[in-house]
């Protein structure tokens, strides 16, 4: 379903006297439907960027990245938008709102923007919301204003809202406490078993053994930096 | 699938001096396409070209009509265009009196295209005109009031309703936030999220402010000294910036 | 014979009227431009109509002047006498024997016969002036036949008053393209813009001239629930009884006591010939006025 295939990328600076800053180099990796692969390496080896990069969100100088049948390094803009509306779906660490949305609208929204209707789209946000113990006073209120984990599970809730074929899940579990960690897993590996295929970053080792099939470890891909 | 708008090597000069030069970009139905730049930059150039208010010295703006397919708007008949203009496109204009009647009302505003495409029954009319008036949140016990009466805010919004009224499926607009206090820009952008993704329109926005191309924006273009510099999806062109000058500017944004 | 050339003008510049008007009646409800002249009488005193009159009258015609219906107020005498002193045309005040009625805001109660024209004075010749100031703009909207915006007028009326409250200038739509002010006329006089008779109408400070062939296409803009009516004063001539015609108010003493009578003079005298007397009115013979 996803399939890195020999990725590169560096970074030029051009209001820093043009600094090159090159942090990837052939970068490989595949992910079959149902398989969840965790991308390990130490912080700043890369693997948020690997992950935009998947995403779209960043360039990528060399190689492809299918996802399903598309490749996202050299695809239009009009075709990574279709993709991240139906086929690819990301949680990103932080949750990045617009303000004065309710918090029931920013997790119905996936299900809204693929044509779901509102009454549907809400009940289905309400189920995702109540499991992850987002208490029912809080749904109209904008997310803005919550607490770092309540944040982080209404970011979940809208990355789950919509059954994704491919996920890419940035540190899913940070900030949350044992018994919504293990909901989020729950989900994960439900997801996997519809047939998701999933990257994901777990800084938190015994999360990764549960659900990750196997994992990558990204400093492989660091560009050999002469001293 | 045939794309909406077709801008292709749009160019005006003014003597020596450019103001935008060669820009060429396909915009498809739903899309939402952000124009960044500093004053000076070309954007409201551009747009002016692109809405039909200057003609360009080159190039062409092809239209997909209900009727006749893609046309190109450069080369239409004057009274073609500004038929274009009351049904299929809007202009939302940064000052609000810019795109209103002062002395006209609320209500009057609204109706106005509808009247200008033949409507006339004025209960349907007025019918309309609240439901709008409604989907833009300015109360009903307004529409009689003239825009003179209401905040800066409040204008602005009803200028998108008198836009929309008509169900256009191509929205020009031009710093729709700008000058208006920032609580109110919030919620004015999210309105016109809510309206780009309900009404499946197409809309173009200059602006110089990235906060809101990241809002509504699907896909950017940086335009510097009447040059596009940079251009692609808005969250890639602002988190991963390739040109120097879009590396400059959304490192220039403050964090709040 | 006086020491003007006749009717005033120079032969040059009734020519130039007269081009002005034939364009007008080729494109009925048309403002045609025209080079207004300096007439012996300040603007807004009728300068308009006077110049059409002036272009349109022969040795032969014979000339009536109403002012809101009547033949006997100060500019109606002004401009009947000017015409007698310029052109020497026999001048009356019964419409019927008129080939020439110049008016200013009120069309004759009676139908006006083929053989007739009718010269109407107009203050503001765009109907569209009061929403749109740019003539530049006007322009392009009559061009275009771009006419939502008088409606939005009558939008703004209804919405402010539960009805169109437009009772005199009344925009009408000539022969379905232009969108037209009949000049300051009661509404109640639009209905019978479609006539037999040649009407003329000029507007000396604006400069504009248009006119309406006989049995031309007339239609009142209104909307489809709120359609147009002409309406008057709800109550009869207190002279002659006629329950047909526009009608004045008038005050009668100093405890508010008011009578209602015919505008148009010539048809409330033609009735009480006739011996048609109102709830007010006194017959014909022993009436000294």
């Amino acid at each position: 379903m996803i399939s890195v295939e020999n990725v590169s990328k560096s970074f030029v600076l051009h209001n820093q006297g043009a600094a090159q800053i090159p942090v990837m180099e052939d970068a490989s990796l595949t992910v079959a439907a149902g398989e969840c692969v965790a991308l390990i390496g130490a912080s700043g080896a890369g693997k948020s960027t690997l992950m935009r990069m998947i995403y779209g969100n960043y360039l990528t100088a060399s190689g492809r990245i299918m996802v399903g049948d598309l490749d996202v390094a050299s695809a239009t803009p009009r075709e990574v938008i279709a993709l991240r509306k139906h086929t690819l779906g990301y949680v990103s660490q932080f949750l990045r709102v617009v303000p004065r949305v309710a918090t029931l609208d920013v997790v119905a929204e996936p299900l809204l923007h693929t044509g779901t209707d509102r009454a549907d789209a809400h009940a289905q946000a309400k189920v995702l919301l109540t499991r992850l113990n987002i208490p029912q006073r809080l749904w109209s209120l904008s997310p803005t204003t919550f607490s770092g984990g309540e944040q982080q599970r209404v970011n979940i809730a809208r990355g789950f809202a919509f059954p994704y074929p491919a996920l890419l899940l940035d540190e899913p579990t940070a900030s949350l406490d044992p018994t919504n960690r293990e909901t989020v897993l729950a989900m994960i590996t439900e997801a996997k078993a519809r047939g998701a295929a999933i990257v994901g970053i777990f800084h938190d080792q015994a999360a990764r053994d549960a659900i990750c099939e196997r994992s990558v470890d990204v400093t492989a891909f660091t560009p050999q930096v002469a001293a | 699938m045939t794309p909406l708008l077709q801008v292709d090597a749009v160019s005006k000069f003014y003597g020596a001096r450019v103001g935008c030069a060669d820009v060429s970009f396909d915009l498809y139905a739903g899309e939402v396409m952000g124009i960044v730049g500093e004053s000076g930059s070309g954007k409201s150039t551009l747009l002016n070209c692109l809405a039909g208010h200057t003609p360009p010295d080159t190039g062409a703006v092809r239209f997909d009509t209900r009727a006749d397919g893609l046309r190109d708007t450069v080369t239409m008949s004057e009274p073609e265009r500004r038929m274009l203009g009351r049904t299929d496109w809007a202009f939302v204009h940064q000052h609000a009196r810019d795109g209103l009647r002062m002395n006209v009302s609320a209500g009057g505003n609204v109706g106005e295209r509808l009247m200008a495409v033949n409507a006339r029954h004025y209960g349907d009319i007025r019918g309309k005109a609240i439901d709008w008036l409604d989907r833009v949140e300015i109360a009903e016990d307004r529409i009689d009031d003239r825009p003179t009466a209401f905040s800066g805010g409040m204008q602005q919004r009803l200028q998108i309703a008198r836009n929309l009224v008509t169900g256009p499926r191509l929205v020009f607009m031009d710093e729709p936030t700008g000058g208006l206090d920032v609580s109110v820009q919030a919620r004015l952008l999210d309105l016109l999220r809510g309206l780009v993704r309900e009404m499946n329109l197409s809309a173009i926005i200059v602006t110089h402010d990235l906060a809101v191309v990241r809002l509504l924006a699907d896909r950017l273009m940086v335009m510097k000294d009447g040059h596009v510099v940079e251009t692609g999806l808005t969250d890639q062109v602002l988190d991963d910036p390739q040109h120097g000058y879009t590396q400059l500017l959304v490192s220039s944004v403050l964090q709040v | 014979m006086s020491d003007y050339n006749f009717a005033y003008l120079d032969e040059q510049t009734k020519r130039m009227i007269r081009r002005a008007l034939l364009k007008g009646l080729a494109i009925p409800g048309y403002q045609v431009p025209f080079a207004s002249r300096e007439m012996p009488m300040p603007y807004g005193w009728g300068t308009g109509g006077v110049q059409v009159s002036a272009a349109v009258l022969t040795p032969d015609d014979t000339l009536k002047v109403i002012d809101q219906g009547a033949d006997d107020t100060t500019n109606a005498v002004s401009i009947r006498r000017f015409f007698q002193k310029t052109a020497d045309v026999a001048v009356t005040d019964a419409t019927s024997q008129a080939t020439v009625i110049q008016t200013r805001h009120r069309i004759p109660e009676q139908d006006l016969r083929p053989d007739q024209i009718l010269v109407y004075q107009v203050p503001i010749p765009e109907p569209l002036r009061f929403l749109e100031p740019s003539e530049v703009e006007t322009r392009k909207m009559h061009s275009l036949e771009e006419y939502g915006l008088m409606h939005v007028k009558l939008y703004e009326d209804i919405s402010k008053h539960g009805d169109i409250s437009t009772s005199y200038a009344y925009p009408v739509k000539v022969e379905g393209r232009y969108v037209m002010d009949p000049s300051p006329i009661p509404k109640f006089d639009n209905p019978k813009l479609e006539m037999s008779a040649i009407q003329l109408f000029g507007a000396g400070r604006e400069q504009r001239i248009y006119a309406i062939p006989p049995y031309t296409q007339v239609v009142s803009l209104d909307f489809d629930d709120y359609p147009f009516q002409a309406t008057k004063a709800d109550t009869a001539c207190g002279l002659c009884g006629a329950a047909d015609s526009y009608l004045d108010e008038l005050i009668v003493d100093d405890a508010g006591g008011r009578m209602f009578m015919c505008s148009d003079t010539d048809y409330c005298a033609g009735r009480r010939r006739a011996g048609c007397v109102g709830a007010f009115g006194v017959p014909y013979a022993e009436d000294v006025a």
